[in-house]
């Protein structure tokens, strides 16, 4: 998804038409009873687009539906189809795709932080405000921004060429010297930025809330989820992810996912420090008993506090996947097709990313099923933004909106209205 | 968002859309119509339109050409909007302009294309009046650019 809406284009002609971006609240006798956020599209044309292509187009399409977090889209689909073909790639490509997503969390995590985030707790109607007074503060998250999107440059290539993440695994390896130029320039220095950036946010003035959501996250033994684990609950389900079509059903009437039982959850950095925070590093813990996380992670307000905490993790693990790389040749292995099915996973910045997808046996896709994050949180910020409003009525539309932004923004999510577009629809009767 | 070349280049072209919405491709085939020239001294760049990323996209430029996709009602799918913002005192690209200004970080010369979408549902491929007018978009942009250089 494009960020659309965070351009405004002045042309001689009317305004453009704005996508999706409105929540509809409908309130009956001072009580809110139903909340609805057309925010996102769920990929499901990119799932018809998918079925009959070959099995080693989906890194490339599924890059495309989220201009945010290409990368997670890129591995988890390498994952699902080799899956299928009952391949499993070495320990060298699956270093080079976490370190590819390192960059791509340091990049997401640094844009939602410093341009999205920051300005609520700090009373600004958006960046803009923020940058003029607090330049400096704006600069280092692009500088932040600028040191993801290069690691991931160096990793998969430029977008205007086609980008080297293959089924089987890199079309050729980046180089070490380049790599590790990085590491001892703006990736070291960054690591300075991202610890900064952790303290300063552990000093906002976060609204009291606390959701009652299951949370859900993946977990991997001896490390923070990243490109790979199994999922988890906060209530101790672990399945695995080739069941999470069964786990994680929709709702027929409102298309939410929720957990089997009709349980609402929610999937991100909040659940993912919830269930893995014995995993950071040591300088991201300590960073996290700074913005005294451990009994906080219920109230999404937070989450910036945690995406904070990730930057450092993301940072560290970064310049450490580097020190210890070597350039594998070949870069990649073959991944003969056969008929099957095959599940792949990763955390995105904002969440866990399922696919799935069943191939004939000359490698055709007979099916695809693509399961993003916000399609999974849809739920928990109806239910947030449902509790908001209840406790705000007497506010006017517009501040109320603004609220609701706010509680929708905690969640990150991947949709091109994020930053500060909504409409909002009341119905009071 | 990214660049096809590392080098630090006078110009840069680049083109924001999804080209998996239709026309909202539009700039991103212009990019890629022109990048096909290598026209000597020019970058090209797709991206979504995120601020940041334009802002490091641009930065340093004597001259950024952006193209996007525009939706207006009533439209004239094709019809091609040319709007110039000269040495950062022209005020219409939206929060990237704003936020590059702010921090010092426009190029010295922007200037935007936008092209009326008539379709932005799901798939590849344009429209034909708006493939059309990329190729128009494609050829006034390559003669500003041999005209910079």
């Amino acid at each position: 998804m494009t960020f659309r809406s965070n351009r405004a284009l002045k042309v001689p002609t009317p305004a453009r038409v704005e996508g999706a971006g409105a929540i509809s609240v409908r309130v009956d006798r001072g009580t809110v009873t139903d909340v609805k956020l057309e925010i996102y599209e769920p990929p499901r044309s990119f799932e018809a687009f998918l079925s009959g292509r070959a099995h080693t187009d989906p890194p490339d399409i599924t890059a495309s539906i989220c201009g945010i977090c290409p990368v997670a889209y890129q591995i988890s689909a390498c994952s699902a189809v080799e899956d299928a073909c009952g391949v499993g790639v070495g320990e060298p490509t699956i270093d080079l795709r976490r370190l590819l997503s390192c960059g791509e969390w340091i990049a997401s995590h640094a844009l939602h932080i410093y341009l999205m985030h920051a300005p609520d707790f700090l009373g600004y109607d958006g960046v803009i405000g923020f940058a003029r007074d607090h330049p400096d503060l704006v600069e280092r998250g692009l500088s932040l921004k600028k040191v993801g999107n290069a690691l991931v440059e160096l990793i998969s290539g430029p977008t205007m060429q086609p980008t080297k993440v293959h089924i089987g695994g890199f079309a050729r390896a980046p180089s070490g010297t380049q790599l590790r130029a990085l590491a001892g320039g703006s990736l070291r220095r960054a690591l300075d930025d991202a610890v900064a950036t952790a303290e300063w946010v552990a000093g906002f003035d976060f609204p009291t809330f606390v959701h009652g959501h299951e949370l859900l996250a993946l977990v991997h033994p001896g490390q923070y989820p990243i490109e790979a684990g199994v999922p988890h609950t906060s209530s101790g389900l672990a399945f695995p992810a080739a069941a999470f079509p069964e786990h994680l059903p929709e709702d027929p009437t409102t298309a939410n996912v929720l957990l089997t039982g009709d349980r609402t959850y929610i999937t991100g950095p909040a659940a993912r420090y919830a269930l893995n925070a014995d995993r950071l590093s040591p300088l991201a813990t300590e960073m996290a008993a700074t913005a005294a996380l451990p009994s906080t992670y219920r109230n999404p307000y937070r989450s910036i506090a945690i995406r904070a905490v990730e930057m450092v993790y993301a940072v560290e693990e970064a310049l450490r996947l580097i020190e210890a790389y070597e350039p594998q040749v070949p870069s990649s292995i073959e991944v003969p097709p056969r008929a099957g099915t095959g599940t792949g996973v990763a955390e995105a910045p904002r969440g866990t990313l399922f696919q799935q997808y069943t191939l004939t046996p000359d490698g055709t896709i007979a099916s695809a099923r693509i399961l993003p994050p916000t399609a999974q949180n849809q739920a928990g910020i109806e239910d947030d933004v449902h509790r908001l409003v209840q406790d705000r009525l007497d506010l006017e539309d517009r501040a109320l909106a603004h609220e609701c932004e706010r509680a929708i923004r905690n969640y990150d999510p991947c949709i091109s209205c994020a930053p500060h577009v909504l409409a909002l629809k009341v119905v009071r009767s | 968002m990214s660049s096809d070349a590392h080098c630090p280049g006078d110009v840069v072209v680049i083109g924001i859309g999804n080209p998996f919405r239709r026309d909202d491709g539009v700039g991103v085939a212009v990019a890629a119509r022109l990048s096909a020239q290598r026209l000597p001294g020019v970058r090209f760049a797709v991206s979504d339109g995120e601020a940041a990323g334009l802002i490091e996209l641009w930065e340093g430029a004597r001259l950024a050409v952006v193209i996007d996709a525009l939706c207006t009602e009533p439209s004239t799918p094709g019809r091609i909007h040319r709007r110039s913002v000269g040495d950062a005192r022209d005020t219409d690209f939206g929060e990237a302009v704003e936020l590059a200004r702010i921090l010092g970080r426009l190029p010295r010369r922007l200037v935007l294309f936008a092209v009326e979408a008539k379709d932005m549902g799901f798939g590849p491929g344009l429209t034909p009046a708006v493939a059309a007018a990329a190729g128009r978009v494609a050829a006034e942009i390559a003669n500003q650019v041999a005209i910079a250089a």
